[in-house]
């Protein structure tokens, strides 16, 4: 029996949109420790990550759509993640992978970020030191299904996102407590 | 094959005493394999320049320093400890010299062993000890602004809120 | 315009002093010279190095290279965790070997306290450093043979990564830092699976072995972009504090494991050779890491054929490792005794002295410097690094090469951001 395929279809392209960014991921691996080489581990030949549209590495962040940041980030790292990821186009977004990323880990020390959600927004958390390579394929499993419950064809949401960007507030160096701008933590 | 010349080193006494004779107070402690000598400061250079030049110390393997702020029964602030190995015998010296606060210097070991320099650069960066005639001091591992010396013990592990002072990027302005 | 041209050889320039190489590229005459910032976000620094590179079209004049971005206070929290907890923190320095680590800190702090281990525990972990010395090289030549192009070496490399990790799962369910040794011995005894497993490895690991060697060894295009590039003589390797494959491959016939025999490696002085290469450059650093992993399956076949019975720990007597769960929960002197390694008032009490000890690690001569106050915390854990050592060698090695060179030096330098840093 000959498959009834319809002549016209109509449906929202909302979903389709969405199922397109979901399952073509172009991750930006802003991998800095231990965490990076578990990442490295999920592109290689065991795990490879391929099998979820989320294999094309780039490291040039104007050609991606999804960051993760793999390993701790320290003081000196901090503006350069800012900047890495102000310089992602929309739509993006963020998966911050292990403990160290994500609250400081075992690292609490004076060089040590307690966590980049403090300073950048973060959309999938992934736990373990470092996580197994599973975890971050779960992770990207989940954040595909983030990405398919929302958004739209024309992405009003990331218009709004960007509608207010400028030049990012000059980052003072720590350190420098007479002329820096403490920041809340709330 | 490497054992051979392994065994035929210099003992560490000869040095030790000819030092001694040489430079008056300079003296020796031993603790496990690790032998010392302990030579004040203003010798620090000249010792190190004998031992490399007469007994072979060709490598500067280790150079490193602690606070002895808060040490049971410390006299001096700060100690550095130079590592030599001689590649020729495999034989190790460890020179110490101790500092105190109001002159933090050392004559830089650079001009003797280039692999002096950032060893040198990271134990200015931890703990202010500035080495004079270093060709290029400056901090190495933290960033150029921060002002303090963190491996000091007045320092606190958490550090006085330098790591999150930085400002924030929401969903909205990214 | 006039053109400042060098001399294609770096020797020249790495002979100078580097306050010549500092002021090289200056002045009004040079200004066709332009500046290159690389990295600290770059693929081809694995991880977070940045170098300023000063150019004369693509033949690099300068480098200086600007580290820090992976500090996180390693040696700060030494001070800070006692003897047992810190070996997690170890563990996450030269995050591709962690074991080797481990086994140098427990080392440095077993010379401190004079303990003398048990053969069965001296033999795991000897089997444990060679097994994190193939994969590091194995990443380091798949790294290399990557930012070169070839991405299936890589793929190879990963592949007998992947059953090192299952080794390290079973021994102690972490698959990439295990945390396994302990003051005076080991987490946990081996299991026959490990035996099994590491028999599997050393039968199935010349294979791949030798796939990566068919891939890279004879490729034109690897070896005309490895091949006398970043050549460092043997009096600068001795000079800068090289250590490891990196001076071995210059000609400085040193390995710890021969000169000063640790672990069990005095056992084994006829099973492995020490691999040296004269060159200098980036082919024999590759070279002699590939012929170092045949050597170091040669020692694990040794070892696990020869495993001896008996005790993983110390004597419990020396009060220095925990008793038996089993009795622990029995008796009530084993519970006090574990109880006193537990306090943080209580636990070991070393002598109050300071002792550097080192092994050689996949990377070069990692020592660490441990002061002791006493207490069962080093009042100053200081590491001594190699990538960091290793690193401060790269301006010499790169000037007068081009810009793509640069990739092919620091691959075979294998510098590891978090040993670098700390």
């Amino acid at each position: 029996m000959a498959l009834m395929i319809p002549d016209v279809m109509l449906a929202p392209l909302n979903p389709l949109a969405n199922w397109v960014r979901a399952n073509s991921l172009w991750p930006m691996p802003f991998a800095t420790a231990c965490c990076g080489i578990e990442l490295m581990a999920t592109g290689a030949s065991k795990h490879d990550i391929a099998r979820f549209g989320a294999e094309v590495m780039r490291f040039s962040p104007r050609q991606c759509d999804l960051m993760i940041v793999a390993g701790r980030v320290v003081m000196k790292m901090l503006p350069v993640l800012q900047r890495i990821w102000m310089q992602m186009p929309e739509p993006k977004w963020c998966v911050s992978m292990g403990a160290c990323a994500s609250s400081g880990g075992v690292f609490d020390t004076y060089a040590v970020v307690q966590g980049i959600d403090r300073f950048i927004p973060v959309d999938m958390y992934v736990p373990g030191c470092p996580p197994r390579p599973e975890q971050l394929i779960q992770a990207i499993i989940d954040l595909q299904d983030k990405i398919k419950a929302t958004g739209t064809l024309q992405g009003v949401e990331f218009g709004k996102r960007t509608e207010h960007m400028g030049p990012l507030a000059n980052v003072e160096m720590p350190g420098d407590f007479a002329k820096s701008r403490r920041v809340s933590l709330n | 094959m490497l054992n051979e010349y392994r065994y035929c080193n210099m003992p560490f006494d000869i040095i030790a005493d000819a030092v001694k004779a040489k430079f008056v107070d300079v003296s020796t402690s031993e603790f496990r394999d690790n032998r010392r000598l302990h030579v004040p400061p203003a010798q620090a250079y000249d010792v190190l320049k004998t031992l490399k030049e007469q007994y072979g110390f060709n490598m500067l393997f280790e150079l490193t320093a602690a606070d002895y702020l808060k040490y049971p029964n410390a006299t001096d602030r700060f100690g550095v400890v130079y590592g030599l190995l001689n590649m020729t015998t495999g034989e190790r010296i460890y020179v110490r010299t101790f500092l105190n606060e109001p002159d933090l210097t050392l004559p830089s070991t650079f001009s003797l062993w280039k692999g002096a320099n950032w060893l040198e650069r990271e134990v200015y960066d931890m703990y202010g000890i500035v080495f004079a005639g270093h060709p290029d001091l400056r901090r190495i591992l933290l960033p150029e602004m921060f002002t303090s010396f963190p491996l000091r013990k007045d320092y606190p592990l958490r550090g006085r809120g330098e790591r999150h002072n930085f400002p924030v990027i929401t969903r909205a302005e990214s | 315009m006039k053109k400042f041209i060098l001399h294609p050889s770096s020797f020249l320039l790495a002979n100078m002093p580097l306050e010549a190489l500092a002021t090289l590229p200056e002045g009004p005459d040079k200004d066709y010279l332009w500046t290159l910032n690389f990295g600290p976000q770059h693929p081809a620094t694995h991880t977070t190095l940045r170098l300023i590179l000063t150019l004369d079209g693509e033949t690099v004049v300068k480098a200086v290279p600007d580290i820090g971005f992976l500090h996180s206070g390693f040696e700060k929290l030494g001070e800070d965790l006692d003897f047992n907890q810190y070996v997690t923190i170890v563990d996450r320095m030269n995050y591709v070997s962690p074991i080797a680590n481990e086994i140098a800190w427990h080392l440095t702090i077993e010379k401190l306290m004079g303990i003398e281990l048990t053969p069965r525990c001296k033999y795991i972990r000897t089997i444990l450093a060679e097994l994190a010395r193939i994969s590091d090289h194995l990443l380091c030549a798949g790294a290399q043979a990557l930012d070169l192009g070839a991405f299936t070496a890589f793929l190879y490399g990963f592949q007998q990564r992947e059953v090192i990790a299952e080794i390290y799962e079973t021994i102690s369910g972490q698959r990439f830092h295990p945390s396994y040794t302990r003051v005076g011995g080991l987490l946990f005894d081996v299991t026959d699976d490990f035996v099994r497993q590491v028999r599997t490895f050393v039968k199935e690991f010349p294979k791949t072995h030798a796939d990566m060697c068919r891939l890279l060894n004879r490729n034109r295009i690897f070896l005309e972009r490895t091949q006398g590039i970043g050549v460092l003589s043997k009096e600068l390797a001795i000079d800068l504090s090289c250590t490891g494959p990196i001076a071995r491959s210059s000609g400085v016939v040193r390995d710890l494991r021969k000169d000063e025999p640790y672990l069990a490696y005095g056992d084994f002085q006829s099973a492995f050779k020490v691999i040296c290469a004269q060159e200098g450059d980036s082919y024999a650093r590759y070279q002699v890491r590939m012929e170092e992993m045949l050597e170091s399956l040669k020692i694990i076949d040794a070892a696990i054929e020869n495993l001896p019975a008996g005790a993983v720990n110390v004597d419990v007597e020396s009060k220095a490792v925990f008793p038996a769960q089993t009795s622990v929960y029995r008796s009530i002197e084993s519970m006090i005794q574990h109880f006193e390694l537990v306090m943080p008032n209580r636990q070991w009490s070393p002598p109050v002295d300071e002792v550097y000890g080192c092994i050689e690690s996949p990377n070069g001569e990692l020592g660490f410097y441990v002061v002791s106050d006493g207490t069962g915390v080093a009042y100053r854990a200081r590491t001594r690094p190699p990538s960091y050592i290793h690193f401060a060698v790269f301006p010499y090695l790169i000037v007068g090469h081009q810009l793509s060179d640069v990739v092919a030096v620091l691959g075979s330098l294998n510098i590891i951001a978090a040993e670098l840093d700390r």
